[in-house]
C-alpha cells in the first residue's frame, strides 16, 4: 500500500545555479548530530547526502503525513492551531527561524540581525534587515521589502484577525531601503522579537493590498507564498494538498506531493499507520498504550519527539489553601512523577521540574530533581502548622487543606494521574477533589477569570518559543486583574517581574540565558506550578522515508518536510 | 393539488424559522465559544481574546446577531466558517458528496437485503429462518458500530490486507475502483444494523397485510402465491415503508458520526461533530438549516409519494 511511488506528476525541475545559502544548509550538520543522538541516525544521515547530493533531481513521489487534528486556518498571521503552522512552513517562509538546535538560522534575511553584526543598532532601538534576492512568490513575482513592511503592518492593522501582536505592536515605523532592504524602529528595546519573527510568515503585498478587507477569506482559500511546496486544494475535513514549487530558493523539495491527511480518531490514525496509507504520523501521534507495540513494527521508524508543552498543575495562589508556600512546597514532593510517567503514561515521557522543557535554549541545566517524599512532605505540613483534623484532613485556622483539580473531561490519562496524586495527597492529610469540565466550559470563565482551585492541562510557557514568559508568570498579566496575559495563576514576584522586563531588554543571547536561569530558580522556589512531565509526542515515518528532524521550537515537525525524501 | 403544496410551502418556512431560532439560542448559550480552542494552546493572552471577539462581533447582543444572520440567510449568504474562512455552503458541498455516497449505498443494500428477509420471515411466519432472522437483527442491532468497525478494519485491513483501513480515496487516485474498495467496509458497517432495522419494519407491515381479509379472499380464489404476495401484499405493505422511507432521508443527509470517525470518511456526521466542539456558529447553524429542510421536503415528498401509490389518498390531498 505504499504510494510514494504511484505519482509523479510534474512539476518543472529545480533551479539550483543561482541559490547561495540555504536554510538547509543551516540546519543539516548540527541536524544529523542532533538527531543521531535521539538515535534515528539513519534517518538523519539520509538527509545530510540528500542536502549534499544532486540537488537539482526533480521532485518525485509523495508523502501523505497524518495528524489528529484538521488544517484549518491558510492565513498564517491568523489565530490558528498547531497543525495549521505545520502546514504554514511548507507554503510560506519567515525572515529566519529557530532550528531543531535553538540557534536562529536566516530564511528569507541573509542574515539574522543581532547588535553584534549591527543589524541591531547599538540601543536596540533600529532593526535593518537585508533580504535574498532570489526569492519568488508561488506566483512568479519576486519578494521585496514591500512583502515584509506589509505583513508588519498587516499584525499591526487594529482590524485584522492576528492571532497575537506581542513585539509588533512595540515597532513605531516600518522603513524600506529599495527592494531588498528593510528597516524598523521600536518604542523601547525587545528582543523577543527576534523569535516572534521567527513565525511570522512573511505574506504577498501585491496580492493582499488589492482587497480593502484585510480578513477576506480569499487569500486562506488559495494561499500564496515563498515555501517549499504551493498549494494545490483542500477538502475539508479530509485533507489539504500541496505540490513542490519548482521555484524555490533553497534546497529541494525532493517530493513532489505532500498531503496533510486528518485523521480525527488516534487509534484509526494508528491503523492507518500500520497498514502504509500515511506515511508520517504527527500530531497527537502514536497512544502511548501503542508504543511498544509499534516499536516492533517492520519497515516503521518510531520516535519520541519531546515537545514544549509542560504536564502540570497550575495553582490559583489566590485560593486560601494554595496561597501558602509551604504547603505548595508539600505537595510538589508528595507527588510521585516517575510512577506517573510509567504507569499511566507507559514510560514514554520523564518527569519534570521546570517550565521549560529541557531541550530548550533557554532552559536552566541544573534546577533541583523532583523528590518524592511523602514523610518530608508531612513533616513541612507539620512545621507550617497545619494539623491533622477528626476526619483526617489538615487545618489551620479555620480551614480545611483542602482544594480541587480540574482538568478537560473525556481524557483517562488525565483522569488516572489525578487520583494518583490524590491518593497521595490524602496520606499527607490533604484533600484533594477531583472536578472536570468539558473542554469549552473549562476553556472560557471559568480559565480567564482563575474561577478553578487547581488545573491539570499541559501549557506551553514560551511564545514563539522565545524564554520571555511574561505572559504566563508577570504579574501584569493576571486576565482576571488587567484584562491581559494568561497568568491565570494569579503569580506574582516583583523580583521575576524586574528580571522577566531587563531579559526583554537584553539582545546577547548569553546573558538573556544567564537572567532566564535565575528567573527559572525563582519560580521554582516559589512553586506557582507543579510540573508532572515534558510532553512527548510518539511520532513515526515508514523506514524509506528520511528527512524527519524532531524541532521542538515549532509547532508541528513537518516543518523541513523540503528535506525529506524516499530513499527505499 | 398547487393550493395544498403552497400551504405545506408555508408551513414548512415557519417551521425553520422557529427551528433555526431555538437551534441559534441553545448553540450561543452553550458555554465557552468559538475563540476557546486558541486559549488552550497558549499562544495567546486574554487581550487577543477579547480582541477577536470584538472583530467577529460575537460581544453584541444575542438578537441583533441572530437577526444579521437571518438577514444573511435570507440573501443567500449562508455565511463563512470561523475555522477555516470557507462559505458555509462550500464546506457543507464538500461533505454532503461522501456522506450521500456512503448512506445511499449502504440503505439501497440494506432496504433490499432487509426487505426480503422481512417478506420471507412474515411469509414463513414462525419458521426456523423467522426464529433466526429475529436473533440476527437483535444480534446485528446490539453490536457497538465502533466495535464492529474497528473488527472488520483488524481482519481485513491489517490481518488480510485486501482493503483499506479507511478514506474515501487514495489522494490521486479516485478511480471508481478505488472508490469502491474503500466504501466496502464502512458501508458494511452502516448496512449491518440497518438491514436489521428494516427487516424487521418490512416483516411486521408484511404481517399486517398477510391476515387482511383482500389476501384471504384471493388465496381461496386460487391466485398463485406468487402472485398474491408480490402483486396484492407488497403494494400494500409498501405504503408505511414510504413514509419510513421520506424520514429516513434526513438520516442520509445527517451521516453516521462513528462510521466516519473510524473508517476517516469525510462525512456530514464528522462536519457536525467538529464544527459543534469547536462552536463554529456559522456552519452549525448552516447544517441544521440545511437538514431542517431536508427533514421537511423529506416528509413533503413521502406525502406525495403515498397519493401516488394509494389511490385513496389523493383525494384526501386537494
Amino acid at each position: 500500500m505504499d504510494k510514494h511511488s504511484s505519482e509523479h506528476k510534474g512539476a518543472g525541475t529545480i533551479k539550483t545555479g543561482t541559490v547561495d545559502k540555504t536554510p538547509a544548509d543551516g540546519l543539516t550538520r548540527r541536524d544529523a548530530l542532533f538527531a543521531g543522538a535521539a538515535s534515528f541516525a539513519f534517518g538523519s544521515l539520509g538527509l545530510a547526502a540528500g542536502a549534499h547530493a544532486a540537488p537539482s533531481a526533480k521532485p518525485t513521489g509523495q508523502a501523505i503525513l497524518g495528524f489528529s487534528q484538521e488544517v484549518t486556518v491558510l492565513h498564517p498571521l491568523m489565530a490558528a492551531s498547531e497543525v495549521d503552522q505545520g502546514v504554514w512552513w511548507n507554503l510560506f517562509s519567515p525572515l529566519w527561524m529557530l532550528d531543531a538546535e535553538g540557534k536562529f538560522v536566516p530564511v528569507l534575511a541573509k542574515a539574522v540581525p543581532t547588535v553584534e553584526n549591527g543589524g541591531i543598532s547599538a540601543d536596540g532601538l533600529t532593526w535593518r534587515v537585508e533580504l535574498r534576492r532570489d526569492v519568488k512568490w508561488h506566483d512568479g513575482k519576486p519578494l521585496t521589502s514591500e512583502d515584509i513592511r506589509y505583513t508588519i503592518n498587516l499584525v499591526k492593522n487594529p482590524g485584522f484577525r492576528a492571532a497575537n501582536r506581542s513585539g509588533f505592536n512595540l515597532i513605531t515605523s516600518v522603513g524600506v531601503d529599495g527592494d531588498h532592504v528593510v528597516t524598523w524602529t521600536l518604542k523601547e528595546p525587545y528582543s523577543p522579537l527576534t523569535s516572534m519573527l521567527s513565525w511570522a510568515f512573511i505574506v504577498p503585498e501585491h496580492v493582499l493590498s488589492k482587497n480593502p478587507d484585510p480578513n477576506s477569506p480569499q487569500f486562506a482559500a488559495a494561499p500564496i507564498g515563498t515555501g517549499p511546496f504551493r498549494f494545490v486544494s483542500r477538502k475539508t475535513g479530509d485533507h489539504v494538498l500541496l505540490e513542490a514549487n519548482p521555484n524555490y530558493f533553497g534546497k529541494g523539495p525532493s517530493l513532489n506531493r505532500l498531503i496533510f491527511k486528518y485523521v480525527p480518531d488516534l487509534n484509526a490514525m494508528y491503523t492507518q499507520f500500520k497498514t502504509g496509507e500515511i506515511d508520517y504520523i504527527g500530531l497527537q501521534g502514536i497512544p502511548a498504550n501503542f508504543y511498544k507495540e509499534a516499536t516492533a513494527l517492520a519497515g516503521r521508524r518510531i520516535q519520541l519527539a519531546a515537545r514544549p508543552g509542560v504536564e502540570n498543575l497550575t495553582l490559583n495562589l489566590a485560593h486560601p489553601v494554595l496561597s501558602d508556600k509551604a504547603v505548595r512546597k508539600a505537595l510538589n514532593i508528595a507527588i510521585d512523577r516517575q510512577s506517573i510517567c510509567n504507569l499511566v503514561y507507559y514510560g514514554v515521557p520523564k518527569p519534570a521540574n521546570n517550565f521549560l522543557a529541557p531541550t530548550h535554549w533557554a532552559a536552566h541545566p541544573n534546577l533541583p530533581k523532583p523528590e518524592y517524599d511523602l514523610k518530608k512532605a508531612a513533616a513541612m505540613l507539620d512545621q507550617a502548622g497545619w494539623v491533622k483534623g477528626p476526619d483526617g484532613i489538615r487545618v489551620k485556622n479555620g480551614v480545611r487543606l483542602s482544594f480541587s483539580n480540574s482538568t478537560t473531561t473525556g481524557n483517562q490519562l488525565r483522569a488516572q494521574t489525578q487520583q494518583l496524586i490524590a491518593d497521595d495527597f490524602k496520606k499527607i492529610g490533604v484533600e484533594m477533589l477531583i472536578k472536570n469540565l468539558v473542554a469549552a466550559v473549562l476553556w472560557a470563565d471559568f480559565w480567564r477569570n482563575s474561577e478553578f482551585d487547581s488545573l491539570m492541562t499541559s501549557v506551553t510557557y514560551t511564545i514563539a518559543s522565545d524564554p520571555d514568559v511574561t505572559n504566563r508568570f508577570g504579574s501584569g498579566s493576571i486576565p482576571k486583574e488587567t484584562g491581559s496575559g494568561a497568568n491565570v495563576g494569579r503569580y506574582k514576584n516583583v523580583g521575576v517581574d524586574t528580571l522577566l522586563a531587563r531579559a526583554r531588554q537584553e539582545y546577547n543571547i548569553a546573558k538573556r540565558k544567564e537572567i532566564y536561569a535565575k528567573i527559572q530558580e525563582l519560580i521554582n522556589e516559589d512553586v506557582p506550578i507543579l510540573p508532572l512531565f515534558c510532553e512527548v509526542n510518539i511520532e513515526g515515518t515508514k523506514a524509506g522515508l528520511d528527512g524527519y528532524v524532531n524541532n521542538v521550537n515549532v509547532r508541528a515537525n513537518s516543518w523541513n518536510t523540503a528535506n525529506w525524501r524516499w530513499t527505499a | 393539488m398547487g393550493s395544498y403544496l403552497l400551504r405545506r410551502l408555508l408551513q414548512s418556512l415557519l417551521l425553520l424559522a422557529l427551528v433555526s431560532m431555538i437551534a441559534f439560542a441553545i448553540l450561543h448559550l452553550a458555554p465557552g465559544g468559538p475563540l476557546s480552542q486558541f486559549l488552550a494552546t497558549g499562544n495567546m493572552g486574554q487581550e487577543d481574546v477579547d480582541r477577536l471577539m470584538q472583530q467577529y462581533g460575537l460581544n453584541r447582543p444575542l438578537p441583533i446577531q441572530y437577526l444579521e444572520w437571518a438577514g444573511n440567510l435570507a440573501t443567500g449568504d449562508w455565511g463563512h466558517s470561523y475555522r477555516d474562512q470557507l462559505p458555509v455552503l462550500t464546506k457543507i458541498g464538500m461533505h454532503v458528496g461522501p456522506t450521500l455516497e456512503l448512506m445511499v449505498t449502504s440503505t439501497l443494500l440494506a432496504m433490499f437485503i432487509g426487505g426480503l428477509i422481512g417478506i420471507l420471515g412474515a411469509v414463513r411466519r414462525h419458521s426456523f429462518f423467522d426464529h433466526l432472522a429475529t436473533v440476527g437483527a437483535m444480534v446485528a442491532l446490539s453490536i457497538p458500530t465502533f466495535w464492529f468497525g474497528l473488527a472488520i478494519i483488524y481482519v481485513f485491513s491489517v490481518n488480510l490486507g485486501w482493503l483499506p483501513a479507511g478514506n474515501r480515496e487514495n489522494i490521486g487516485d479516485g478511480s471508481f475502483l478505488d472508490r469502491l474498495r474503500h466504501l466496502v467496509l464502512p458501508c458494511i458497517v452502516l448496512a449491518l444494523v440497518s438491514t436489521a432495522v428494516w427487516s424487521r419494519y418490512m416483516r411486521s407491515s408484511m404481517l399486517d397485510v398477510v391476515n387482511q381479509d383482500y389476501i384471504r379472499t384471493a388465496r381461496s380464489k386460487g391466485v398463485p402465491a406468487m402472485r398474491i404476495l408480490f402483486h396484492h401484499a407488497l403494494r400494500n405493505a409498501l405504503l408505511p415503508m414510504i413514509t419510513i422511507t421520506g424520514l429516513h432521508v434526513s438520516t442520509l443527509l445527517s451521516g453516521a458520526l462513528v462510521t466516519e470517525t473510524v473508517f476517516t470518511w469525510p462525512g456530514m456526521g464528522r462536519l457536525f461533530l467538529d464544527s459543534v466542539s469547536n462552536r463554529d456558529y456559522p456552519v452549525v447553524m448552516g447544517m441544521l438549516m440545511f437538514t431542517a429542510c431536508m427533514v421537511l421536503l423529506g416528509s413533503l415528498i413521502a406525502d406525495l409519494l403515498y397519493s401516488v401509490a394509494d389511490p385513496r389518498i389523493k383525494g384526501a390531498s386537494k
